[in-house]
């Protein structure tokens, strides 16, 4: 494998020296970009508890609150709605603003039953 | 709160925490310095590549013989502060940034990426500060007061890394943090966060942070921090270097704001240059849409401060030969102990004096590519290109973190086989993504990826009236969250030690204590550390520690450092301070030196060579005795003291003044000695006045030595005319 590894490497040099330094340099971020475009991707399309901790952070609610909306929005598998989503939900609702509904989902979990 | 503070007071740290809940910073976004295209004029010199001049500032200690002028470089210059107590942290930012840092750094806690979410209030940290929202918004508080008082914008940096990176970047942004590290390959590869959660967290938190124009620094300077042989990971820091930019790209930063953590990976004895040089030249050759943060090297930097300042020097070199836009400091005694206060303005200073000497290098000399500089350049970009081939090959970054692609101590495409490899499985908050349904909502601005808004609206936040990015009065402050662990405890313990006039040396931390004392001993390696001990303990230091030992012959003895802390603290109001010499107003010295025709004899006594200090004196030109009318007859160096007596009988002098620099056996108290008994012998010491200057020299050692004055460092002509003129009126002469 290793001694693979090598020879393809000498492959690679001899092919990539008949390229100026700028055509190099145009090789190495097309490269770079070609790497990054999965995990761009990957980005894209999912969430984490820390983005949307981040986002209820935006709407004004603070961060203690924040940690207790995602682990009962994720309790009740609805993190890939958004978090920010569902308490905005709740807030409609139950008629109340965006503070009070966090703190509404904190203190009951049976909140987040059939909103969706 | 007052606006502006007073060079003559301290910080006042209860200040700084008084109504902090409603404080909002002034600055928001990263500054670069002001760069007059034309140079910089300043004291006798032209400048070529220098910012404009700071309106409060501390010099190099040179700087008294170039009219105290501080030049200060074209580059933003970074100094990392963080001893796990941010109040003592903020005294230090002060200091630093009168020394001409304008960026400053603060490390985290150990352990803090791994947190799960945003701490707050003011915990104690441990090699670092804990970042809350109270922290950071005192400090950029006391930034914004610092900045006023030094003239030119101050950038507050932190990290933007492990778990909780999208939560921290919200946190910045709101409350004006300036800059941040973010680098999901960081996490991955030396905190041992899930490669997925890290890459998706990344994205959230690289577009905040670009909303705000908070200054991104990368990661990739830890690969030759950690690789055995930090100079054979070129290639691999090209590639990770250009992953975390193209990364950044594409979620939405700006090139302008990415700025890549790049450190010389070599120290003498290695012959840095030619491992260092190519490097940096590959590197700007690649990024040159990209900023440069010249990071010194810590590699292979341990226990000796000098040391370290020497591979600085030349770490500086290699930015001025290259490109640097910020230069970082490394305090040179990060290898021993979390830095002392003074380390990081010796830091600072380090850049600051290799820049003023080699100010405008690249308009004298060029970097020669013919030959084996263009070579080796070319040579690491082929690898760096092969290396990202053989990636997409395999399957992806993922696919080669888990094969133990990175940190290999081999040069690329060799393997030591001690690469980190980590498992996309597994790492901290494995399995914590989730992908986003079609009706995936978040209604925020600066929120990457995938998210379904309601058509018309003008931004995303109008769904909520507006959210903390918009509408700053819609944070959330929380202050304390443990009533024991605060700032305000702390600051109760060490109050006497700030403001009730209980002093105690200081490293760190108001009223530590910490000193280091600095030998030699005349013992073999072993027996010289246990003597540091034992000698410091009868001293009556605590907790005495050897940080450094170095051996200068294996027979004759050792060059010892050794810290303790001072167990006792002195009432500043028991202090004797020497009253100020009052001096007379110019023209008043003038008239007197006229009136008796004031003449003096002169001359270095002994065998002593030195002559600056008295030319200085005597001369018009440096604001010497001449230029108040006083005539003087200089007998040059070496000269004995008879001699000089005999020269003043014959000229009628009435002042004799002797320069004496050598000290070594007191021979400086005994010139002295001698100068007064020998004109009491002659029979002629109340008509003469006798006066002695030099480094050593004191103003107490005039009545010790039987002079009417003595002078020591920073005489001027002024202060011995005025002494001259005084013993002339107490003797009835005027």
């Amino acid at each position: 494998m290793t001694e693979d590894r090598i020879a393809k490497f000498e492959e690679r040099r001899t092919r990539l020296e008949q390229l100026s330094d700028e055509e190099l340099k145009t090789r190495f971020w097309e490269l770079c970009d070609q790497v990054v475009a999965p995990m761009v991707d990957l980005a894209r399309t999912h969430t984490s508890p820390s983005i949307e901790r981040s986002v209820l952070l935006r709407m004004g609610i603070d961060s203690v609150t924040s940690q207790g909306v995602v682990n009962r929005v994720l309790e009740a598998g609805l993190l890939g709605k958004g978090a920010g989503h569902v308490v905005l939900k709740v807030a409609e609702k139950r008629g109340v603003d965006i503070p009070a509904a966090a703190a509404l989902i904190v203190e009951d979990k049976e909140v987040l039953q059939g909103l969706w | 709160m007052t606006n502006q503070l007073d060079p003559k007071q301290k910080l006042d740290i209860e200040e700084i925490l008084t109504d902090l809940e409603h404080y909002r910073s002034r600055r928001k976004g990263w500054t670069w310095r002001e760069v007059p295209p034309e140079g910089v004029d300043m004291g006798p010199f032209h400048y070529r590549n220098m910012s404009r001049p700071l309106k409060n500032s501390i010099g190099l200690p040179a700087s008294k013989y170039f009219d105290h002028i501080d030049p200060q470089p074209s580059c933003v210059v970074t100094t990392e502060i963080a001893s796990g107590r941010f109040e003592d942290d903020l005294r230090r930012m002060r200091m630093a940034a009168w020394h001409g840092a304008d960026h400053l750094m603060v490390i985290r806690t150990t352990g803090q990426s791994h947190i799960d979410g945003l701490l707050e209030g003011t915990p104690e940290g441990v090699g670092g500060v804990p970042i809350t929202r109270k922290q950071i918004r005192a400090s950029r508080k006391a930034c914004d007061l610092i900045e006023e008082e030094v003239g030119r914008p101050i950038n507050f940096h932190s990290y933007v890394s492990g778990v909780a990176g999208p939560e921290v970047a919200v946190l910045f942004a709101e409350e004006g943090v300036n800059g941040a590290h973010q680098d999901p390959q960081y996490n991955v590869l030396y905190r041992n966060v899930n490669m997925y959660r890290s890459f998706v967290d990344a994205a959230e938190a690289k577009r905040v942070m670009a909303g705000a124009r908070i200054f991104q620094i990368d990661g990739a300077h830890n690969a030759n921090a950690t690789a055995k042989a930090g100079w054979l990971v070129m290639p691999e820091l090209l590639v990770q270097h250009g992953i975390n930019c193209a990364f950044s790209v594409a979620v939405g930063m700006d090139r302008e704001l990415i700025g890549l953590s790049t450190v010389p990976p070599d120290a003498p004895p290695a012959p840095k240059l030619w491992y260092d040089l190519p490097y940096a030249v590959a590197l700007r050759d690649f990024f040159s849409d990209y900023k440069m943060r010249a990071q010194q090297n810590t590699r292979y930097i341990e226990a000796d401060i000098e040391e370290a300042i020497r591979t600085h020097t030349i770490d500086t070199l290699i930015s001025m030969l290259t490109r640097a836009d910020i230069q970082s400091t490394i305090t040179p005694d990060e290898g021993r102990n979390v830095p002392w206060h003074y380390n990081n303005i010796r830091g600072i200073q380090t850049v600051k004096q290799t820049w003023a000497a080699l100010d405008g290098i690249q308009e004298l000399l060029t970097i020669n590519r013919e030959g084996p500089l263009g070579e080796m350049v070319r040579d690491l970009k082929i690898r760096a290109v092969a290396f990202l081939e053989e990636i997409l090959e395999i399957g992806g970054y993922f696919a080669a973190v888990e094969r133990g692609f990175f940190v290999d101590s081999a040069k690329y495409p060799e393997r030591h086989g001690d690469g980190i490899a980590r498992d996309g499985k597994g790492g901290v908050a494995a399995d914590t993504i989730v992908p986003r349904d079609p009706d995936y909502l978040a209604p925020v601005c600066s929120h990457f990826g995938d998210n379904h808004l309601p058509e018309g609206l003008e931004r995303p936040c109008d769904l909520i009236g507006g959210c903390t990015l918009c509408k700053p009065e819609k944070i959330v402050y929380i202050d304390e969250l443990d009533p024991e662990d605060n700032v305000h405890k702390r600051l109760e313990a060490t109050y006497p030690y700030r403001k009730g006039g209980q002093i105690k040396p200081e490293a760190e931390w108001a009223g530590d204590g910490v000193i280091l004392l600095q030998f030699f001993v005349p013992l073999p390696e072993d027996f010289a550390a246990a003597y540091g001990i034992e000698m410091a303990q009868r001293l009556g230091l605590e907790d005495p520690q050897v940080v450094n030992l170095q051996v200068l012959h294996p027979a004759e003895g050792c060059f010892l450092e050794v810290k303790g802390k001072v167990p006792f603290a002195v009432d500043v109001s028991t202090l004797k301070v020497p009253e100020k010499e009052v001096i007379l107003p110019e023209e008043e010295l003038r008239a007197a030196v006229k009136q008796v025709g004031l003449t003096v004899v002169a001359a270095t006594v002994g065998e002593d060579e030195h002559s600056v200090g008295l030319r200085e004196i005597l001369d018009i030109k440096h604001g010497g005795i001449e230029k108040y009318g006083v005539k003087y007859h200089y007998l040059g160096t070496s000269v004995p003291v008879s001699k000089l007596v005999d020269a003043a009988i014959e000229t009628g002098a009435h002042a004799i003044l002797i320069s004496t620099i050598i000290s070594h056996n007191d021979v400086h108290r005994a010139q002295m000695r001698k100068l007064a008994d020998l004109c009491v012998e002659r029979g002629i010491r109340d008509k003469v006045i006798l006066i002695a200057g030099g480094t050593q020299v004191t103003r107490e050692m005039a009545a010790e030595t039987g002079l009417d004055a003595t002078f020591g460092r920073g005489t001027k002509g002024i202060h011995v005319v005025n002494a001259m003129v005084k013993v002339l009126k107490e003797r009835g002469v005027l």
